[in-house]
């Protein structure tokens, strides 16, 4: 079980390609071409001998060509996404190519027959039971778009994406409804190929999904209750996001497609900070002799000096199409894009390529998928960003006589040595700083699928997956640098290793019996995760002095699964799906280590009954309830991946004892709790599919309840019980609650216009319902640090309260609006002011999220576009916090800026808890807007130009008064702000 | 012939895959840490015991196994804030005329506004502080026992050492223990017979808890190694024998009995320990400020130091924080040894008072320049005087290892602490001493403290107990002692001693006497249902 496998798949690769040699005779080929119900050729659409492998892709201008093709009687199947299947039955004869008639296919939304990807294989969506979404490509997010997930920003109800800032790969948040856990982690199993990869966090590496090419991406399925994802049990409270990589088919003609594209990015705005001639003035008016004396005359706008004008330039080049009967796709892409924070960015290269073989008479299956990414990261310190708005705006960047520390403009204490707490030079933190990355990643699975000879309807899946990642990366400064001035500049290198494999096997029996259909599927996986990173806590100075010495780490887990799923389908109107998951994890204790995880649904295809089946306004309704349960297990981030285990770590030598003469090591006993197990989520969902008007208007509304039991939470023992003050532990419960809707529309259809409109719309709800035993003045666990306090925290999770709920002081306003300093409601009437006056006021998740797009074309004109919006999410703003007081602006020999809201307040000492900087966060923001033009008469009509112009990060409209609204943490610190980005693109096929 | 080839192929590598699958991955779900040790290893080898020692003691010194931070034994908490030394420092400094702190942290100021609650932070971190040290030396005390030692085979010189290092242990409990009854009254309670994570500590009653304290240390008085005898900065008889006399000088206090004849004996033991003051002056230090700088672990008074050091035992608490924060206003850091100040510590005026003559008396050393002496914004640095004590720079005036950790140790119990409770004893009806000795120790104080001349001694009829409050004000300032000493006094809260921002008003008023014990913490009142907070919280 350990690496064989591995050789394994190299030698079936090895013995998979030396099968096609073989050549079949008999054959022919067909021919034709796909219309739209304007008569213009569709390009791109699946063209599919059925019960075959065998089939193309057509051309730009809709024409296609089949090679071969086994001689006799076939039936052609045509499907584009949004386009309604089509089967031709055609009589192929050997050695000739057979033209078809010119195939029509009608517009339709809902698609009904369309296979959708579940876990462990497919499903047609009428027979669907679960909450899935589907975004294939035509939908994607366009314009520059480097993390895959921002694909399907703003496209899907109850799955929000949010960018941690505007650095180029920095990592996204993505909730699927909510947040399940506290303390586990809240972020959904993603699935590529049917690998799911590791999301954890990433030495060197911002955003692990930076390794994929969203260009090599066909389609996202979301799962979203758990009568979907329950599959995937012990990995699948939080969602499941499964994506596909685009693939070639059997007798599919070479196609070559070349996308480029080159942008510019710039900030859209700066922090407000006081000018020089305001700041000298405030501290000419309120600074006593000493601040006063600190001024300078120089007039710097420090954020202007570390933004620049960032470029970026993505190709990619693509290969589709079947080499004889071998179905192939590669791909090569090359992106570079700068940050716009001075000395960012990142460069990547992904390679990809997927085989598909059919062996033995078309009852073997292969896949082989492999993608391989090389990530060059240059990262900049976002301290910068901060301390660019807090640097006195009245001194220079560089001195011009002090040559001390690259000649950049320092504060230095009285005695003209260096003032180690001043606010660091922004331009020199970014300049001579040098933080630098590799990354690579190589995922890919080989995946057989057999169809037993003897028994055509029992199918026998065998799926081997890895998922590599080697990354490495040094911090150079220099000796005289300021920033690392005390330990005389940094030479430091990291580097990290993952090793996670997979092994899936499952049989399935599929029967029809009648009108009666099922499928009974039983399954089996196996997962391990090792992280090691050798030269953990290695620091060394410029000149190479080891100042700490590598401390290695290393850690694995591992996940054995067993599962089962039936599904029963009758007269094409009653479906149900059972699935049973027994999920065993490393990260519990014997006889916790296993999960039993059940879960069923129920759709009704109403519009098939007969009292609705004459009905032409109505074309689709489809009712649907769930119920499942899932697994949580994965508390490493919170408790490591030995929670459970009486053990004792090594101290560094940093961190050592003296006795006598000598330097002891230590050994800490660690906390562990051996009661640990599995969190588990409850969903319960119900839903309806509709659609209208043959499908011109369709969509769906779901309202769902997810009842986290047994949270893993990270909360205090009773002391003296444990090792540690704070330990993970199965108590208490979190609710979410919420109402999705979505819609699309197809309003204008001519020959010349095409209108699609859709929009999707959630509600959600989270509480915390229970944390065990609670007393009426306990204020709940705090969270959410911030800057201003060491150790401060301004969020807190309580019982009856949403995670994260801000908790703040009631300020105390004067007759003309103003906040009155120091001045809160005595919340708790006991007539004094204290802590305990706080009380919980909003928190950072909007209540709505809405997303609303179009894509419209007319003639060889199209246009998309992409709008969201958050409704009711607050934002603490740590800037203003910070910087709005007047005791901000100089501490310990140094001058501090200060923000416009100074005017404001006139806050003397900082107000870190008032609510006053608690504020209104909603949003509409325009993502993107794209325009394309078609140019089809290229080279007799076989090749396809087209050329692109896009907008990312158009406008957003708020009342935050901050840079920008839409902070997952809702904290307002050090944000790297959203650049708005300009894209020509060019995308050619041949 | 290929087609059966192949199937015959696939068919058999599904079936030993599913097999090698099905047979050995339910076992893989037993993983094993790489890094970390499983108990049971560690206590195999008889050289691990020593290293868990330094752990507990490091327990006071660190805030985790990083230096200086990175992997912290406490979570919820800044990691620096979160270090022993530091959070007891504060508990014990920032609520008296002593010491204020300018900074804006979460809960920091109500210690010197005296209106904490039990949601406050800081004493959240204390407690929890305690809490761990304490679990900490009972799972190396239930480990260590003769039982389990012969039982793995440990025996001779290994287990006669380890038999120390759990006296020691013991006395590292005891003093946690003593922490924790002097601050929070009635804690909670557990020793090394209840089982991790498998109880519910109840409620000891401060009274019973001084038994017990008392026991313990008297119980491991033969197992420790003699006064002075052991290894630099390991606990001996003497610091079991400081202990109990800090102990029964405030036994009153704790539970009602007065203990002062205790507080003689066990004082006296120390004193005729062999310990002498260190009386030798040097060009950049008094003999008196030698105790506080970098090479103070020379100093032949210091009874018994937690240990810091600029390239081994590196954290942002202990004497990283006393000189770092210490250091305010244009205050010059490269004197401290320092690479720079934090701007938080300073003094009060009626602290400044009990120094009739700062020119004469060497232990009365403060910052004015740019300084005022009375103070108008707590959270204004420049507001009070610094003060200036502990730095790290050795005698010769070199600066130590590393300008940002100090190599200056803290010295938890120093001989003239036992003088001054010998005195202070005597004064208050002990018997087993007398008033001429303790006018004597008193004096042989003032002589070094003003630079060995005798213009600062005292008469016997001007050693009083409000004469002895103020000179431990003046000798033990900033060293973790002042609240106590209120509190014995009857200071701390009552109108009998203002001082500037007492209770939250600048010119200082009495509080409720319930403050003269912390609340417990709210966080622990909700996991152990079994706990009554304290009165008037």
């Amino acid at each position: 079980m350990k690496h064989t496998y591995l050789a394994k798949l190299l030698f079936l690769l090895l013995f998979v390609c030396a099968g096609f040699t073989s050549a079949f005779a008999q054959t022919g080929a067909v021919s034709g071409r796909v219309l739209d119900e304007k008569s213009q050729g569709v390009p791109g659409a699946t063209v599919l001998i059925e019960g075959t492998t065998l089939g193309s892709s057509t051309n730009a201008d809709g024409t296609y060509l089949i090679q071969n093709v086994p001689a006799g009687a076939q039936t052609l199947v045509t499907s584009f996404v949004g386009y309604n299947a089509k089967r031709q039955p055609v009589t192929v004869t050997a050695g000739q190519t057979t033209a078809l008639p010119d195939i029509s296919l009608a517009e339709n939304t809902t698609l009904l027959s369309e296979a959708v990807v579940v876990g462990y294989g497919t499903q047609r969506r009428q027979d669907v039971t679960g909450s899935i979404a589907t975004v294939s490509e035509k939908q994607f997010v366009q314009g520059q778009v480097i993390n895959p997930e921002q694909l399907i920003q703003g496209k899907v109800a109850g799955v929000q994406i949010t960018s941690g800032g505007g650095a180029p790969g920095s990592a996204s948040q993505i909730r699927i409804r909510g947040g399940s856990s506290l303390n586990a982690n809240n972020d959904p199993l993603i699935v590529i190929d049917g690998v799911p990869v590791d999301n954890s966090e990433n030495k060197g590496v911002s955003n692990p999904l930076t390794l994929v090419n969203p260009n090599d991406i066909e389609t996202f399925t979301v799962l979203k209750d758990a009568s979907a994802t329950a599959i995937y049990g012990s990995r699948a409270s939080n969602g499941v996001i499964l994506i596909t990589t685009k693939k070639g088919l059997s007798g599919e003609k070479l196609r070559v497609t070349l996308n480029s594209q080159a942008s510019i990015s710039e900030k859209t705005k700066t922090i407000k900070v006081l000018s020089a001639d305001e700041y000298r003035s405030v501290v000419n008016s309120y600074g006593n002799a000493s601040q006063k004396a600190l001024l300078g005359t120089s007039n710097t706008n420090w954020q202007e000096e570390i933004f620049r004008k960032a470029y970026t330039f993505d190709n990619n080049l693509s290969l589709i199409g079947s080499v004889g009967k071998l179905p192939i796709r590669a791909s090569v892409g090359n992106t570079s894009q700068q940050g716009i924070l001075l000395t960012n960015k990142l460069v990547r290269n992904t390679g990809s390529i997927s085989i598909n073989p059919m062996l033995l008479d078309n009852h073997l299956r292969i896949d082989i998928n492999a993608k391989g990414s090389w990530v060059d990261n240059t990262f900049a310190d976002a301290g910068a960003i901060g301390n660019a708005a807090r640097f006195d705006p009245t001194q220079p960047i560089f001195t011009g006589d002090d040559a001390r520390f690259g000649g950049y403009y320092e504060w230095l204490n009285g005695d003209r040595t260096l003032n180690v707490n001043g606010t660091r030079n922004p331009l020199a933190q970014l300049n001579q700083k040098r933080d630098r990355s590799t990354a690579k990643r190589a995922i890919g699975n080989i995946q057989f699928d057999y169809k037993f000879h003897f028994l055509p309807e029992l199918r026998a899946n065998l799926n081997l997956g890895y998922d590599l990642l080697r990354s490495n990366g040094t911090t150079a400064v220099p000796a005289f640098a300021a920033i690392e001035f005390s330990n005389r500049g940094a030479n430091n290198i990291y580097s990290q290793k993952k090793d996670n494999k997979l092994l899936d096997f499952y049989l399935e029996y599929a029967k029809q019996v009648g009108e009666h259909r099922f499928t009974v599927l039983g399954g089996y996986s196996y997962q391990d995760f090792i992280r090691d990173q050798p030269l953990d806590s290695y620091q060394a100075s410029a000149d190479g002095t080891i100042i700490k010495a590598a401390f290695p780490f290393k850690t694995q887990n591992t996940l054995v699964s067993f599962f089962g799923r039936t599904t029963y389908n009758f007269k094409d109107r009653y479906s149900l799906t059972a699935t049973l998951r027994n999920d065993g994890s490393s990260r519990f204790p014997t006889g916790n280590k296993f999960g039993l995880f059940p879960a069923v649904g129920l759709a009704w295809r109403v519009k098939e009954e007969s009292f609705l089946k004459n009905t032409n306004l109505l074309s689709d309704l489809k009712l649907r309830v769930g119920y499942g349960v899932t697994g949580q297990q994965d508390i490493e981030g919170a408790a490591g991946n030995y929670p459970f285990l009486a053990r004792y770590t090594y101290g560094e030598a940093s961190a050592s004892y003296q006795f006598g003469n000598e330097y002891v090591m230590t050994l800490r006993s660690e906390g562990y709790n051996t009661g640990l197990k599995w969190e588990e989520t409850t969903t319960y969902n119900a839903g309806l599919d509709y659609g209208f008007l043959d499908g011109r208007i369709s969509g769906a509304i779901d309202v769902y309840v997810r009842r986290t039991d047994d949270l893993l939470a990270k909360v205090a023992p009773q002391a003296l019980t444990n090792l540690t003050n704070e330990i993970i532990t199965n108590i208490g419960s979190l609710e979410n609650k919420g109402i999705e809707f979505s819609l699309n529309t197809n309003p204008v259809r001519t020959n010349d216009l095409n209108l699609n409109l859709n929009f999707n719309a959630t509600y959600n709800e989270n509480k915390i319902t229970s944390l065990g035993n609670t007393l009426p003045d306990f204020q709940g666990y705090a969270v959410g640090g911030i800057g201003g306090g060491v150790g401060s925290n301004i969020q807190v999770n309580s019982v009856g309260y949403t995670a994260n709920s801000f908790y703040v002081q009631k300020q105390v306003y004067d007759a003309n609006g103003r906040p009155i300093e120091g001045l809160y409601a005595d919340l708790n009437g006991d007539g004094k002011s204290t802590i305990d006056d706080r009380y919980r006021y909003k928190s950072p998740v909007p209540k709505v999220t809405l997303g609303f797009g179009s894509n419209a074309t007319y003639k060889k004109i199209d246009l998309a576009f992409t709008m969201r919006a958050n409704l009711g999410n607050y934002v603490y703003n740590n800037i203003n916090s910070q910087q709005a007081a007047l005791s901000g602006i100089s501490t310990n020999g140094f001058l501090q800026n200060l923000t416009p809201d100074f005017y404001n307040t006139n806050f003397r000492g900082y107000q870190l808890f008032s609510d006053y900087y608690v504020e209104n966060a909603s949003f509409l923001r325009m993502d993107n807007i794209t325009v394309g033009y078609n140019l089809r008469t290229f080279a007799e009509n076989k090749s396809n130009i087209r050329v692109t112009a896009a907008v990312q990060n158009v406008f957003t409209i708020t009342k935050y008064s901050g840079l920008d609204p839409e902070i997952s943490s809702g904290i307002d610190n050090n944000f790297y702000p959203r650049p708005r980005t300009f894209t020509l693109g060019l995308n050619l096929g041949f | 012939m290929k087609k059966t080839f192949v199937r015959g192929f696939a068919t058999l590598s599904v079936a030993a895959s599913l097999l090698t699958a099905a047979t050995s991955c339910v076992g893989d779900l037993d993983r094993e840490p790489f890094n970390e040790v499983t108990s049971d290893v560690v206590y195999a080898d008889p050289a691990n015991y020593k290293m868990v020692l330094a752990k507990l003691y490091a327990g006071l010194a660190l805030s985790g196994q990083t230096g200086p931070s990175g992997k912290p034994d406490l979570s919820g908490v800044d990691e620096g804030f979160s270090n022993y030394v530091r959070q007891y420092w504060s508990i014990q400094e920032l609520p008296t005329d002593e010491a204020v702190i300018a900074w804006g942290d979460d809960g920091l100021q109500d210690y010197h506004l005296m209106n904490w609650t039990s949601n406050n932070p800081f004493i959240r971190a204390m407690y929890n502080r305690i809490a761990y040290q304490i679990s900490a030396c009972n799972e190396f005390i239930r480990e260590s026992t003769d039982e389990k030692l012969s039982g793995r085979g440990i025996t001779g010189v290994n287990a006669d050492n380890i038999r120390k290092y759990r006296a020691e242990a013991r006395f590292l409990r005891a003093l946690s223990y003593f922490h924790s009854m002097d601050l929070f009254g009635n804690p909670p309670f557990a020793t090394e017979n209840d089982q991790v994570g498998s109880f519910q500590p109840r409620q000891i009653p401060r009274a019973e808890l001084f038994s017990y304290i008392e026991s313990e240390l008297k119980a491991i008085e033969n197992d420790l190694v003699d006064a002075r005898a052991n290894q630099y900065a390991r606990a001996d008889k003497a610091a079991a024998w400081m202990l109990l006399s800090k102990m029964y000088l405030n036994a009153e206090v704790y539970t009602g009995t007065p203990r002062y004849t205790d507080a003689i004996t066990y004082s006296s033991k120390v004193i005729n320990a062999g310990y002498m003051l260190q009386k030798t002056a040097t060009p950049v230090s008094s003999a008196y400020g030698r105790n506080f700088l970098a090479d103070n672990n020379t100093s032949p008074e210091v009874i018994f130091p937690v240990a810091f050091d600029g390239e081994f035992t590196k954290g942002y608490g202990g004497t990283t924080f006393i000189i770092h924060a210490g250091i305010v206003g244009s205050m010059p850091a490269a004197a401290f040894g320092m690479d720079g100040g934090w701007g938080g510590t300073r003094t009060t005026s009626a602290f400044f008072k009990l120094f009739p003559d700062t020119a004469a008396d060497r232990r009365g050393r403060f910052y004015t320049k740019g300084q005022t002496l009375e103070i108008d914004n707590l959270t204004e640095a420049t507001n009070g005087l610094g003060v200036v004590k502990f730095k790290n720079i050795t005698s010769t005036g070199a600066a130590g290892k590393n300008l940002t950790f100090p190599d200056t140790d803290f010295p938890m119990f120093r001989l003239s602490d036992a003088y001054l409770t010998y005195a202070e004893a005597v004064l208050r009806g002990g018997t087993g001493g007398n008033a001429g000795q303790a006018l004597t120790y008193v004096n042989e104080l003032r002589t070094r403290a003003y630079g060995n001349s005798t213009a600062g001694n005292i008469s016997a009829s001007q050693l009083t107990l409000d004469f002895i409050l103020d000179e431990r004000g003046r000798e033990l300032h900033w060293e973790g002692h002042r609240r106590t000493d209120l509190i014995r006094f009857k200071k701390f809260t009552t109108a009998s001693y203002l001082w500037p921002w007492k209770g939250g008003v600048k010119e200082g008023r009495a509080v409720s006497d319930n403050l003269n014990v912390f609340p417990i913490p709210s966080t622990d009142l909700v996991a152990n249902p079994g706990l009554k907070q304290n009165p008037g919280y």
